[in-house]
């Protein structure tokens, strides 16, 4: 008979209705699904009791005689990572790098040694089997992973909650829903990593404080700031870099043994250079245990590896100080931190984060597993199955600005960086034209000031724009991110409620290198940008100005002003037509608005007194009280 | 009336328990539904109910109504690992068919 789990009272399913959910840490280098049952979190493994599944897939070529080009299916995980170096092209690893990518960003961390193709917001691989998007091999991977599912859970899952990195933008974690979709896997909620490694830990404990997830896994370095408070999450900042990872300090170890063994890196051959790098993750791995340890005839201390290794380190505190500043607090606050990702088990890693925080780290969970556990926690609560009080308040953040072009190549920040999610706001814009019928939006990522130097997201415009005078339009524009981190924008005419909507999907993903260097640069370049702001809205008003007096010169000009006065003005707005040619500066630009209002001041009185006599005109002093 | 458990049934509900953090034991009925008439149900149990016959067995409270009692007189809860699948399993020496899925089963 089927085998039973012990469910929350008044919660037992009736036959052929139970719902089965689970978590997936869909990692760069490891993958892994777990479920709650009988109120416990597990992590589930295969026949062999492995529960890592290495995030690799191996494509062969179709086997089948002429006419039957049945596709042979992949092999995932342990068997496709054995394949790695005697078939390099063919075996895809590391894909989560390539989610939402393109080739130019990829290239940037290193290319990988499968072919690569170029594509619209995404490489593609060329493989033996066709060419693959990395949404597909991301799906292959997560459709092993429901197998296994299936198989220990004895029935069809009804939802996954699938773990992204807090950094992921909006394409990376569409790619990751679309990879979802095509394993036939129905998602309940993406969730961030350090949520999910937060939630393992601080339900188990029911922790109140302010914590930091520390994740350093094979190929990424995430840090990130939470507070709990009686089961309400809140990430309140983010921060990390996407090319640091366990990898990294294999690589530093394989340097050091060429080194000792008199050779430089280069001039190895792909085969002893990979050959060095088992070796160094042995014996980092080794280390993790012992003080010493022999690897490749050589012996490695601990201190030895601390010193080839400090650089990597150093870079995750620095990391580190910049999100606790982001989060307004000092170290001290911090009341404890979350070790998740294998490399933590480093003791370089731990010794350093003991000693940054000043207090030991919480590594009482598998951190291997703990993200994934977190993850198997939501999923249960998603599907209806915990209990009255399992209902708990995820709050995420979205790690860069999102705003809107304005006139003069500015940005107008909707949604600040670190905004909790999800989150919804809106901002009036209007026409810069008389009689201007339809508005273009141009949706940017970034901090700076100038639209040039933001990530542009999306384009899409408004028609049907009541004909008015310039500024009377009323539109409003909305940003909305909902929990997934994806973003919608809509903008909608107030008077006659015409709408044009646009569900974004950025064209290309953003290098992480990318968003840390946005972000010293906004801070690096603030001064300029607050220059260019200012140069730009004095550019604006000088035009709008100059707009409006040409306007009210055609209207009244040659009824009210004599030639003589009408030259002067006309001299005035050259001189400010002339400021904006040669892009002046914002105190050039603001002295000749200043002459050119000076100049039409006795002309706007005089327009001023002339409707008024037109309006009083024949009226008799009761018919205008 | 008897209804008992075996050790790896006993060692895990101790397990679910602790990490559940509360519970007074494990509730064990029957619910009429299924393809085959009756199917079983395990619960965590926050109280006892007032028509609630309570066995104690190594240490751990087993709940069950008394509309189920009937149907699981004599039964043995055990704790097994069918290929990657684990889960509780009936031993009841009452059921005398079972639906082709297993999941109902008939006396």
């Amino acid at each position: 008979m089927a085998l039973l789990q012990i469910a929350e009272p008044g919660q037992s399913a009736a036959p052929h209705q139970h719902r089965l959910a689970a978590g997936i840490d869909l990692g760069t280098t490891n993958s892994l699904i777990a479920t709650v049952q009988s109120a416990m979190p597990r992590t589930l493994a295969d026949e062999a009791g492995q529960v890592l599944v290495p995030s690799v897939v191996h494509y062969r070529a179709s086997t089948g005689d002429e006419g039957d080009a049945t596709e042979a299916p992949p092999e995932v995980g342990h068997r496709a990572l054995a394949l790695q170096t005697q078939d390099p092209l063919n075996t895809i690893a590391s894909v989560k790098r390539l989610m939402g990518r393109a080739m130019a960003d990829v290239l940037k961390a290193g290319a990988p040694p499968y072919k690569l193709l170029d594509g619209p917001g995404m490489v593609s691989i060329d493989t033996v089997a066709g060419v693959k998007s990395p949404v597909e091999v991301s799906a292959d991977i997560l459709r092993a992973l429901k197998a296994r599912a299936e198989a220990s859970m004895g029935g069809e899952l009804t939802g996954v909650v699938i773990t992204v990195p807090a950094y992921f933008d909006d394409a990376q974690r569409q790619a990751t829903k679309d990879a979802a979709r095509l394993a036939g896997l129905h998602v309940l909620r993406l969730l961030n990593e350090p949520t999910a490694a937060a939630i393992a830990y601080g339900l188990d404990k029911a922790a109140e404080g302010t914590f930091a997830v520390y994740d350093l896994g094979g190929g990424t370095f995430d840090i990130s700031i939470l507070r709990l408070t009686r089961g309400v999450f809140e990430v309140l900042a983010t921060g990390g870099d996407s090319a640091l990872g366990g990898d990294d300090f294999d690589r530093a170890l394989a340097h050091w043994l060429a080194e000792q063994q008199g050779q430089t890196w280069s001039a190895l051959s792909p085969g002893e250079q990979q050959h060095l790098l088992t070796s160094a993750r042995a014996g980092k791995e080794a280390l993790s245990s012992f003080d010493a340890v022999d690897v490749a005839g050589v012996t490695v201390t601990r201190e030895v590896f601390a010193q080839c290794t400090l650089k990597l380190v150093q870079k995750t505190l620095l990391a580190t100080r910049r999100a606790i500043k982001d989060a307004k607090l000092a170290v001290d606050e911090i009341d404890g931190v979350v070790m998740v990702g294998g490399s933590t088990r480093m003791p370089v890693a731990r010794d350093a984060v003991a000693d940054y925080f000043g207090k030991p780290p919480l590594t009482d969970l598998n951190p291997d597993e703990v993200v994934a556990l977190g993850a198997a926690m939501q999923a249960d609560m998603l599907v209806g199955n915990a209990g009255a009080d399992g209902e708990w308040l995820l709050l995420d953040v979205c790690p860069l600005s999102l705003g809107m072009e304005t006139m003069g190549g500015l940005v107008e920040k909707i949604i600040p960086r670190n905004s909790t999610l999800p989150t919804s706001r809106a901002q009036d814009f209007t026409t810069f034209k008389d009689g201007q019928t339809a508005m273009s939006f141009h949706v940017v990522q970034g901090e700076r000031e100038a639209v040039s130097d933001c990530r542009s997201l999306a384009r899409f415009e408004l028609r049907g724009i009541p004909p008015m005078v310039a500024g009377a339009a009323r539109i409003r524009v909305t940003f909305q991110i909902d929990a997934d981190g994806l973003l919608s924008v809509s903008a909608s005419e107030q008077t006659t409620g015409i709408q044009a909507h646009i569900q974004v999907k950025p064209s290309y993903g953003l290098s992480d290198d990318q968003i840390a260097q946005m972000l010293v640069d906004s801070v690096g370049r603030a001064q300029a940008d607050m220059q260019l702001r200012m140069l730009r809205e004095a550019q604006i008003d000088a035009r709008r100005l100059l707009d409006a007096t040409e306007a009210a010169l055609a209207e009244d000009g040659p009824a009210l002003l004599s030639p003589v006065e009408r030259q002067h003005i006309h001299d005035a707005m050259n001189l400010v037509a002339e400021r904006l040619e040669t892009e002046a500066d914002t105190d050039a630009v603001k002295t000749a608005c200043q002459a050119l209002n000076a100049a039409t001041t006795s002309f706007a009185a005089r327009r001023m007194d002339a409707s008024i006599r037109k309006a009083l005109s024949g009226r008799v002093l009761e018919s205008i009280s | 009336m008897t209804i008992t458990m075996t050790e790896a049934a006993a060692r895990h509900l101790q397990k679910s328990l602790l990490k559940r953090g509360k519970g007074v034991g494990l509730r064990l009925a029957v619910k009429t539904s299924g393809c085959s008439g009756l199917s079983y149900a395990l619960e965590f149990a926050d109280e006892a109910a007032p028509e609630d016959v309570t066995f104690e067995t190594q240490g751990l409270k087993l709940l069950v109504d008394a509309k189920s009692l009937p149907f699981l007189d004599g039964t043995q809860l055990d704790f097994v690992k069918e290929g990657l699948n684990e889960g509780f399993k009936f031993n009841n020496p009452n059921s005398k068919a079972e639906c082709g899925c297993g999941e109902s089963f008939a006396v």
